[in-house]
């Protein structure tokens, strides 16, 4: 039997090791910092610790996203019984003196301190990304100290696999993929599912553009998702899991497979967790570049090794899933809010957000804006707040003109809409969806009909080619949008692009093509007059004729297609 | 990587038969996986990395190796987008065309770089140097736009920057980077 780890142990040998130190210097290790530089930084840290020989004294630790991506590479100096400090813009040369002047002298390198005060920080409330950017990803000691593991402790210990869904329920958690199903319900279904083994799948298999919320949440915390597993686990009786990463992720998929191995040993995963009688295999599956693999029947297909199609439902996964077994498909960032909501109770966790919709949301805020990078705010926030407060508003003095959200399966919100707030019912009563998290902010240099063509064509490529309605409509959609964005479409056209929307959004098997006109009919329904304004004038009644372009030649398929191969 | 590992099996005299050390690095994939259907994606991830690409021949032998139809592994392999059936360039140059590049201007890279090396995105350049290619998004999303150049991820790029940064690649040593 392997052996069992002792939590009280390790979180007070870990803390009794912290307090060894008296700086501890925090370097954002994530990919957005890494990008910018932040693997010479550490290393010059490393080395002038050791120059100034206050090694004994100064820990640096790599950790994951800080959040605010554009000022990055992101260095955070902890000392002991004093204010912490946050440097933007780290280059190896600042880190040295960093090192030299702030550490040992206790001098702050004014000009490069970033105010941790500013509305981007306080305007957020950490739940899912509470160790992001602040604990070691790849050293479970980090976690423990910061008070994991000790929900599941507590809900195997203390609670019956009901009593779980039980507090889910209450707390109101729903599926942060995008839909927003209640997870409880999921749960349920599962637990009163017969046959055996059942399933559970964590989907990391964020596809969207401009999206990384996930990622950041498996790289930054995978004990955090493991954790969420195993409890969903033991609540509704599945034996396996997986969890479904993009193959775009390799650091993702590194530290979950790292974190998997280390919880193993420990006694977290496999037989006997934690000295009970429950037992639980976590396995990491790869995709391999597909976007319709969030789909979960899709998702599945994938993981049994085959093309990843989705299939029609029902029957649901809760009832014949992965090869024909009750399989349970939950996002990571759903699961990554269950320790939280175990341990400190429903009621704490139905004070952040609104009736409807509780707790927060991940978002990765891209695009126009002064501060992207990644943030999570509290339910019903509303919009003008995340773009102008945490976002900063547009640089140069632009002026907003819209914000994407939910990807290639959402849509646009015009700045009259600024002040609606964010939430699932809302959004989606806005013609735009919360999906995934990806928040994209356009200023008025872009023209809308482009962006609902950029996505079309997305989803033309992404269209796996099971149904009809998807794999033609997108083609036909994306070159109606060609037609008009090229200058040369006709009212017509748009009459077609608009018939066709309705066609593809009730007739296609997935979410996919349910989804795809979206972005089309949302900036249609807030934008139409870029439509209008790019189409050629009809002949008109008194006989002139205006000038008419040449009709374009047809599009040469292997000059428009972007990206793979199919 | 993958060479030098050959090179000391080779002088181990762990020959395998088929005179490409590569495949027993690939048979020990398949053993490891215990030669489940299901971890076909898994084995083509691998096959890709030892070879660079997915050769027809590849294909063939995955599939007598896991007992399933050749269709079914071409299927599966054409299906997602990460692998490729013909070789890699020397170098690659991959444009991020997630949203928020694609709202800071990496189209215009794209075009300028498929003219400056009269090569289309996917493809590569007749002499086999440069592979151009765009992907979905990379994740960093506040350093757009983004390439991704020989696996170096460099941010805020313009076409100019970027145009700039490739032919400094191309010029350096081939022995360097070749794989």
């Amino acid at each position: 039997m392997a052996k069992q780890i002792d939590l009280h142990d390790v979180a007070h040998s870990e803390l009794e090791m912290r307090s060894r130190y008296t700086t501890r210097v925090k370097a954002c290790s994530s990919t957005a910092c890494l990008s910018a530089g932040a693997g010479p930084v550490r290393q010059a840290l490393d080395q002038a610790a050791e120059r100034e020989d206050v090694n004994s004294d100064v820990q640096v630790v790599p950790t994951g996203c800080m959040g605010m991506c554009s000022s990055g590479p992101l260095v955070r100096v902890e000392p002991r019984g004093a204010e912490p400090t946050m440097y933007a813009q780290v280059t190896p040369d600042i880190a040295t003196r960093i090192i030299r002047e702030h550490v040992v002298v206790r001098k702050l390198i004014d000009e490069h301190v970033l105010d941790e005060d500013q509305p981007f920080f306080s305007r957020q409330r950490k739940i899912v990304l509470g160790n992001a950017g602040r604990i070691d990803p790849e050293r479970i000691e980090d976690y423990v100290a910061e008070g994991g593991y000790q929900a599941l402790a507590g809900a195997l210990n203390d609670l019956a696999p009901e009593e779980v869904i039980e507090i889910i329920d209450d707390s109101g958690l729903r599926g942060r993929g995008g839909a927003g199903y209640p997870t409880a319900k999921k749960w349920d279904m599962l637990r009163r599912a017969e046959g055996s083994p059942k399933y559970l799948i964590a989907n990391g298999d964020e596809g969207d553009q401009g999206a990384y919320m996930d990622r950041t949440i498996m790289e930054d915390d995978p004990h955090r998702v493991i954790e969420g597993m195993i409890i969903a686990a033991y609540a509704t009786g599945a034996s396996h899991g997986y969890i479904y990463v993009r193959a775009e992720y390799p650091t993702a998929v590194e530290r979950l497979e790292r974190a998997i191995r280390v919880a193993r040993r420990q006694g977290l995963l496999g037989r006997n967790i934690l000295g009970s009688d429950f037992d639980l295999q976590l396995e990491v599956r790869i995709g391999a570049g597909a976007f319709v693999c969030g789909e979960e029947t899709a998702l599945m297909a994938s993981i049994e090794g085959r093309r990843g199609t989705p299939s029609l439902r029902p029957p649901y996964p809760t009832e014949k899933g992965l090869w024909g077994q009750p399989t349970m498909i939950n996002n990571v960032e759903t699961l990554a809010n269950v320790p939280a909501i175990v341990a400190n109770g429903a009621e704490w966790f139905g004070e952040v957000g609104t009736a409807q919709s509780k707790g927060t949301k991940v978002f990765a805020l891209a695009g126009s804006l002064v501060n992207t990078g990644l943030i999570e705010v509290p339910m019903g926030i509303t919009l003008r707040e995340i773009v102008f407060d945490i976002g900063g508003g547009i640089p140069n003095d632009g002026v907003f003109k819209a914000a994407q959200s939910g990807g290639p399966s959402g849509g646009c919100l015009p700045a009259s809409l600024l002040d609606s707030p964010v939430d699932y019912e809302s959004l989606r009563k806005l013609g735009s969806m919360m999906g995934s998290g990806g928040l994209v902010v356009m200023d008025d240099s872009m023209r809308m009909p482009d962006v609902a063509r950029f996505y079309m064509e997305f989803c033309r490529e992404e269209s796996c080619g099971k149904c009809a309605p998807c794999r033609t409509g997108t083609v036909q959609m994306h070159a109606l949008l060609d037609r008009i964005c090229e200058g040369v479409g006709r009212r017509r056209d748009l009459q077609h692009l608009e018939s066709l929307c309705r066609t593809v959004r009730q007739t296609s098997l997935c979410g996919l093509g349910q989804s795809a006109p979206n972005p089309v009919v949302s900036t249609l329904d807030h934008f139409r007059h870029e439509y209008l304004d790019l189409l050629v004038p009809d002949v008109s009644y008194n006989g002139t004729a205006p000038s008419v372009p040449p009709r374009p030649q047809a599009p040469d398929p292997a000059v428009t297609t972007k990206g793979g191969s199919r | 990587m993958a060479e030098a590992r050959t090179a000391e099996r080779a002088a181990q005299g762990e020959g395998h038969p088929s005179g490409d050390e590569r495949f027993a690095l690939l048979d020990k994939t398949l053993r490891k996986a215990r030669y489940q259907q299901d971890q076909l994606i898994e084995v083509l991830h691998v096959a890709q990395d030892l070879f660079g690409h997915l050769s027809e021949d590849i294909l063939i032998y995955l599939a007598r190796q896991l007992k399933l139809p050749p269709s079914r592994v071409y299927g599966v392999a054409t299906f997602y987008h990460l692998f490729s059936f013909t070789a890699p360039g020397r170098h690659s140059a991959t444009v991020c065309m997630g949203t928020a590049c694609f709202v800071k201007g990496a189209e215009e890279i794209v075009q300028q770089l498929e003219a400056a090396h009269d090569v289309r995105s996917g493809q590569t350049t007749e002499d086999g140097e440069l592979t151009v290619s765009t992907a979905r998004c990379v994740g960093s999303c506040g350093l757009a736009p983004v390439v991704v150049v020989d696996g170096v991820v460099t941010s805020h790029q313009t076409a100019e920057s970027t145009l700039a940064h490739v032919g400094e690649v191309l010029a350096k040593e081939p022995t360097e980077a070749s794989t």
